[in-house]
């Protein structure tokens, strides 16, 4: 029983000295989420076919989340902001076209050092970029 | 002993961090720094505010870091000594005679985004709101960093006086 009490703590101990993760998998960024999981709670899609407005909305909103933006590139359809509060919060949205009637518009996420992983912030930004689009965000099916 | 497993299990889990929940949600205050931060300009073309602003970024001793005229965004930086030398002296005076040490700002990084985005209102399409936001990155002589959003009226203020005269001068030679 002690034998394996110390080896709980060796193995909690190394885990806390070391973070979560090894080196593929911070490269990777290999979390417990498939792709597929985390493509679900970081896209929306809109049904407009103007990507450069879709962009400059995305942008708009980031400003009144109290980001400032680092990079935004049009025909890439990215934009990259970060907010800082005592924290920093880096956001880099990409957008898209899908099809010829819809725009594919995803997030990503990254608290100090370490990505976010919680769908709920992502839900909080699709809400605002929703409501300044004029449009509802939909699920990518 | 199992109690300090447990801490520990914890301690491990709790190193994956997260977000504050209002991170990403549009607040009040939020909503107040639209009055600080946006402008509307009337009657002049998005390539000539972009470049006015552009000019008044430099005027004030930015140097520009990115730009994507087709979305309206200037993104612009410099890096300066954080405080007076009579600060720096003040404190180390007090840190000599009283034996504690009182850091003071070595350096920051001052960022600022700037936006320019036709007004949904106008017709004509010749109405413009420009929204430009501060950032400043501080480091303490005692190797801390702190990290804000600029929130100063004048600050703001001073920016857009500066951008209306340049717009207005500007205007007279299209």
């Amino acid at each position: 029983m002690r034998t394996l009490v110390l080896m709980a703590a060796a193995i909690a101990m190394s885990m806390a000295l070391t973070g979560c993760e090894n080196v593929t998998a911070r490269v990777l960024d290999e979390g417990d989420q498939t792709q597929l999981q985390k493509r679900s709670y970081q896209s929306r899609v809109f049904d407009t076919a103007d990507k450069q407005m879709t962009m400059r909305t995305v942008i708009a909103t980031l400003q009144d989340l109290g980001f400032i933006i680092d990079k935004a590139d049009l025909t890439l359809g990215t934009v990259s902001a970060t907010k800082l509060k005592g924290y920093q919060l880096k956001m880099t949205v990409s957008v898209r076209p899908r099809g010829t009637t819809q725009m594919l518009v995803r997030a990503n996420a990254q608290f100090g050092v370490k990505p976010v992983e919680d769908p709920k912030p992502y839900q909080d930004f699709f809400v605002s970029l929703g409501k300044a689009m004029f449009l509802t965000a939909q699920a990518v099916e | 002993m199992k109690k300090f497993v447990a801490v520990l299990v914890v301690v491990s889990l709790a190193g994956c961090v997260t977000v504050p929940s209002d991170a990403l949600v549009v607040t009040p205050e939020l909503l107040q720094r639209r009055q600080l931060e946006i402008r509307k300009y009337t009657g002049i073309k998005e390539a000539d505010i972009l470049a006015a602003s552009a000019n008044v970024l430099q005027d004030l001793g930015f140097n520009i870091e990115e730009s994507e005229t087709n979305l309206g965004v200037i993104t612009a930086n410099k890096e300066r000594g954080g405080a007076g030398a009579g600060e720096i002296v003040a404190k180390v005076i007090v840190g000599v005679f009283t034996g504690i040490y009182i850091p003071w700002n070595k350096d920051q990084k001052i960022r600022v985004s700037l936006v320019v985005r036709p007004s949904l209102q106008a017709k004509a399409g010749d109405e413009y709101l420009v929204r430009v936001t501060f950032q400043r990155i501080v480091k303490s002589s005692n190797g801390a960093t702190s990290m804000e959003s600029l929130s100063e009226p004048e600050l703001y203020t001073h920016f857009f006086d500066k951008l209306s005269k340049a717009v207005f001068i500007e205007g007279k030679t299209i």
